[in-house]
C-alpha cells in the first residue's frame, strides 16, 4: 500500500506532463506557442501578489519575533497535560497557520531532539503533514487576484485548521499511544 | 482584513515590548519585507511554467473534459457558478495537484482558479461564497502523501516513516470535509443577513 502511495507521487508529474503534451499534439495545437503565451502571466501573476504577500509576511514575522507564541504556550501547557499532548507540540499547533517554513522548522527541532521513538515526533508529523499555511495561502489566493474584504474566509481556513489539530491529537491518541 | 493587519502589527510591538524584544520584532519588518518578495520571485519560473502547460490543456479540451466529469460533485459544492465555468476545470487541477503532492504546480492552477471566479464575482473586492469555499478547501491542505515530513523523518533514522501516512491522511481528510461544511455554513449565514438586509430596507421604504 505504502509502496504503491510512493510510486504514484513518483510518476504523477511525468503523466501529467507526458499526458497534456500528448493530447496536444494529437488535438494539432500549436503547443509551443500556446505555452509562452500562458507562461507570460507567470511574472505579472507573481509581481500582483506582492504587495498583499508583504502585508501578510511582514506582520506575521513580526507576531512570531515578539514573543506571543512562547506566552501563548506557557499559558497553555498546563491544559495540555490533560489530554496527553506533549507540550513540545504546542508551538507547533500555534505557528502552523501562521508560517509554512516555521512550522517545519519546529517540526525538525522536534524530531531530531526527541528521536523517532517519541510520541511527540509522531504526533507532529502528522500535525505538519495534513495541513497548509492557511495565512500564505490567503495571501497568495486572494491577493492574486486584488480581493481585501475576505468575509468569513479565514474564519473557516483557523476553525478547519483547530479541527485538524483535535482530530490528529484523537487519531494519534488511537493509534501511536 | 484591515483589522487582523492592524492586530498583527500593533500587539506584536506591544508584546514584544513587554517581552523585551523590541528589537526583534523591529528587525523583523526588514527580514519580514525581504522574504516575501523573495518567495514571490522563487514563484516567477514555477508559475511560468505552470501556467503555459495549463494553457495546453486548455486548448486540447483537457479542462472542459475534466470539468464535465466532476459536474455533479462540483454544481453541488459550487452553486453559485454558472453551470459551464472555466473555473472548475482550474480547480480540478488544483486539487489534483495538491493531492498528488505537486505544490508547485497547485498554486498557479489555484490562482488560475480565483481569476476565473473572480471573473463572475460581481464585487471585485469582495470575496464571493465560491472563492471562500474554494480557499477554504485548499487552506486544508488535503494531500496523499506528505513527502516533506516523510524526508525529515527518514533524515532522522525513523525506521518505519510510512506508518505516518494513514492517519495524515485520515486528520487532512477529516479537516478537508470540515472545512466544506465550515464555508457553506458560512454561505448560509452570510445570504441569510443579506437577505434581511434587502428586507429591512423594503420595509423602510414602504
Amino acid at each position: 500500500m505504502t509502496k504503491l502511495l510512493n510510486l504514484i507521487s513518483l510518476w504523477a508529474l511525468p503523466v501529467l506532463l507526458i499526458g497534456v503534451l500528448t493530447l496536444g499534439i494529437c488535438k494539432k495545437v500549436p503547443i509551443y506557442e500556446e505555452f509562452t503565451k500562458g507562461a507570460k502571466d507567470g511574472f505579472k501573476v507573481a509581481v500582483n501578489i506582492i504587495p498583499y504577500l508583504v502585508a501578510i509576511v511582514v506582520g506575521i514575522s513580526m507576531f512570531r519575533a515578539s514573543g506571543a507564541i512562547e506566552n501563548i504556550a506557557s499559558v497553555l501547557v498546563p491544559l495540555l497535560s490533560k489530554f496527553n499532548i506533549p507540550a513540545d507540540t504546542l508551538p507547533l499547533m500555534i505557528v502552523r497557520s501562521l508560517s509554512g517554513s516555521a512550522a517545519l522548522g519546529v517540526f525538525s527541532d522536534v524530531a531530531n531532539n526527541l528521536g523517532p521513538d517519541s510520541y511527540a515526533t509522531k504526533l507532529a508529523a502528522v500535525m505538519v503533514g495534513s495541513s497548509e499555511t492557511t495565512f500564505y495561502v490567503l495571501a497568495v489566493y486572494f491577493g492574486a487576484v486584488g480581493i481585501s474584504k475576505i468575509r468569513y474566509a479565514l474564519i473557516v481556513g483557523l476553525l478547519a485548521d483547530l479541527i485538524g489539530i483535535i482530530s490528529a491529537v484523537l487519531v494519534c491518541n488511537w493509534l501511536f499511544a | 482584513m484591515n483589522y487582523i493587519f492592524y492586530f498583527l502589527i500593533v500587539f506584536s510591538i506591544i508584546i514584544g515590548a513587554v517581552n523585551g524584544k523590541l528589537q526583534d520584532v523591529v528587525n523583523s519588518v526588514m527580514s519580514g519585507a525581504e522574504l516575501s518578495v523573495k518567495v514571490a520571485f522563487s514563484l516567477i519560473g514555477i508559475m511560468a511554467f505552470w501556467l503555459g502547460i495549463m494553457r495546453i490543456a486548455e486548448k486540447s479540451g483537457l479542462l472542459a473534459w475534466i470539468s464535465k466529469v466532476l459536474k455533479p460533485i462540483t454544481r453541488v459544492l459550487f452553486n453559485e457558478l454558472p453551470e459551464d465555468s472555466p473555473a472548475i476545470g482550474d480547480i480540478a487541477m488544483n486539487f489534483s495537484a495538491n493531492a498528488f503532492g505537486l505544490s508547485n504546480a497547485a498554486t498557479p492552477f489555484g490562482i488560475k482558479a480565483m481569476e476565473e471566479l473572480q471573473e463572475v464575482n460581481k464585487d471585485k473586492t469582495t470575496a464571493s461564497n465560491a472563492m471562500c469555499l474554494f480557499l477554504g478547501m485548499n487552506t486544508a491542505g488535503f494531500q496523499l502523501i506528505p513527502t516533506t515530513v516523510l524526508a525529515v523523518l527518514v533524515g532522522i533514522g525513523y525506521k518505519n516513516p510510512t506508518e505516518i501516512i494513514a492517519p495524515t491522511l485520515l486528520v487532512t481528510l477529516i479537516a478537508f470535509i470540515s472545512a466544506i461544511l465550515l464555508a457553506k455554513l458560512g454561505q448560509l449565514i452570510s445570504n441569510k443577513t443579506s437577505i434581511c438586509k434587502i428586507k429591512n430596507k423594503e420595509v423602510e421604504n414602504d
